[in-house]
């Protein structure tokens, strides 16, 4: 597959740089452009969960809505409280949003394919340590909602934030665990190779006490309702961004819905097979990216009935949840693969 | 002399006991039920009414605007300007000033007839004690409900305006609806 040879033979290095830089510009336009989508798709689906039409008004069925809302949002006064931490304050969004788009680097949206003679891995990049750099990503982006929290000044900032760093640490615990024993039936770490390892079956069928751990906890890693205790509007007003308002509080939104696409995109890598399709299915390459959108479709709209249903869990359920029945579950699953795979080897 | 009941008697409600195992199959299987029960809610479709576009008709005792009436015949106001919708009203906010029916210059059908007829309707509690005191009928509530304005100069109704159709019908139910 690739060219080079020694440590860097697992990166696919062969591409020229202007094809980085494109792919880079692609995928992050692609990305940013859904979320808008994600958000109103949001909105609506909610709203016929519960009886009612959603927001209908702006645009044809209401699918403008996002644009009156960023707009409505960026032409907001930019205000902070006195007792906050400036810079720390300003840079918190920032690196939310950056940990989020940065993880999407790695989520492969189709195999290697000729474009106009030039081999183009329909990818950012493919590296040898995919959930590994997952998690590096998810670890960094805590920094976004402590400092957020921790720098506003504010109580309920602050209490947000608590509650997000022990929310998060317990849960993505559970979540490497859950792809621990995807990475060592598939033996290896890279993603494409996690997806070409999945040709005959999808990981979804071997890993299924793996995959529904992964998905819970991804729930957790995303705060999103029922784990959304880091915002729980009724009791903490917006948690960590509490204090937030206008394009800075638009940085955090954008981060929370790329966040639910990276956990989507990454549950279709791993456990739905990314491009491949079931019935020995090929469709040309071009498709490929598609396929993986519109699986990873079906998880946000997962994350959104499950947040129509579910209701908020108490902050001792939570700890007891992830620590007392996630994390031994997780752990079995992983010591039961182990055993599987050297029985059978 | 207490009353001590057999065990027949009592009604027991438990929870059912906490377990490992089978209690996080029952909250599997309760998130499931309860994931199914909000579908069922997409399934069956949209209950909202679209306000502005679609309106729900109302009842025909609804206590809207107020109107004022005329004689079918004659064209003649029934006020009389006598003011007891004026003393009846509990928010205050009817006016009236009377002036003689002369010859030359008739307006209602008895001795006076209302000169200045004004309804505050932002101060209108829309409780219909006016339609009751009227002697004449000449007030009645309307089924007009939507009043809303940018002035509350525009909320005080003239006599004109109360006299005037309303320019928009509010629906009306049938009968036995």
């Amino acid at each position: 597959m690739n060219t080079l040879s020694g440590p860097l033979a697992e990166v696919s290095y062969y591409e020229p740089w202007w094809i980085q830089i494109i792919k880079a510009i692609v995928i992050f336009a692609v990305i940013l452009q859904v979320q808008p989508i994600i958000i109103v798709g949001e909105r609506k689906g909610l709203g016929r969960f519960q009886g009612r039409y959603g927001p209908n008004r702006v645009g044809p069925f209401g699918l403008a809505t996002p644009l009156a809302d960023i707009i409505k949002l960026a032409t907001k006064e930019q205000f902070r409280p006195d007792s906050s931490i400036g810079w720390m304050f300003a840079l918190a969004p920032v690196i939310s949003c950056v940990t989020a788009i940065g993880a999407i680097a790695i989520i492969p949206f189709g195999d290697t394919q000729d474009i106009f003679g030039t081999p183009v891995g329909l990818y950012g990049i493919d590296v040898s340590i995919g959930p590994l750099f997952v998690f590096a990503m998810g670890a960094v982006a805590f920094y976004g909602i402590m400092l957020g929290g921790f720098s506003s000044g504010s109580k309920y900032s602050f209490l947000g934030s608590m509650r997000a760093a022990a929310q998060l640490i317990s849960y993505e615990v559970s979540q490497g665990l859950a792809l621990v024993g995807v990475v060592m039936t598939a033996q290896t770490l890279s993603l494409t190779e996690i997806v070409h390892a999945q040709q005959g079956m999808w990981y979804i069928v071997p890993q299924f006490a793996g995959f529904l751990i992964f998905l819970t906890a991804s729930f957790a890693e995303t705060n999103r309702a029922p784990f959304d205790l880091v915002e729980a509007d009724a009791e903490l007003v917006g948690g960590y961004f509490t204090e937030y308002g206008g394009t800075r509080f638009t940085a955090y939104l954008f981060a929370e819905y790329i966040n639910m696409c990276v956990v989507s995109l990454i549950c279709v890598t791993v456990f739905l097979g990314g491009w491949l399709l079931p019935f020995g299915i090929h469709p040309p390459g071009w498709v490929d990216p598609f396929i993986v959108l519109g699986k990873a479709g079906l998880f946000i709209f997962f994350f959104i009935w499950v947040r129509a249903t579910l209701p908020r869990l108490r902050y001792d359920q939570l700890m007891s949840f992830g620590w007392k029945i996630l994390l031994p579950l997780a752990t079995l699953n992983t010591l039961v693969t182990a055993i599987i795979i050297v029985a059978t080897d | 002399m207490s009353w001590t009941p057999g065990d027949d008697a009592i009604h027991v409600v438990r929870p059912p006991a906490p377990g490992a195992a089978g209690g996080t199959y029952r909250v599997f299987a309760e998130t499931l039920r309860g994931l199914k029960t909000t579908f069922a809610r997409v399934a069956e479709g949209v209950h909202t009414i679209q306000y502005p576009e679609q309106k729900v008709p109302v009842y025909p005792r609804f206590r809207g605007r107020h109107r004022l009436h005329k004689f079918e015949d004659t064209g003649l106001e029934k006020c009389v300007g006598c003011s007891l919708c004026a003393a009846a009203c509990p928010a205050d906010c009817i006016r009236v000033v009377a002036a003689e029916n002369t010859p030359e210059h008739r307006v209602s059908a008895g001795e006076r007839y209302a000169a200045v007829y004004e309804i505050n309707l932002s101060r209108c509690i829309f409780c219909g004690y006016c339609e009751v005191a009227c002697p004449f009928d000449a007030i009645t509530m309307g089924n007009d409900y939507e009043m809303s304005d940018y002035q509350r100069s525009d909320l005080i109704f003239t006599k004109e305006m109360l006299l005037a159709e309303p320019v928009e019908r509010t629906p009306l139910r049938a009968e036995g609806e």
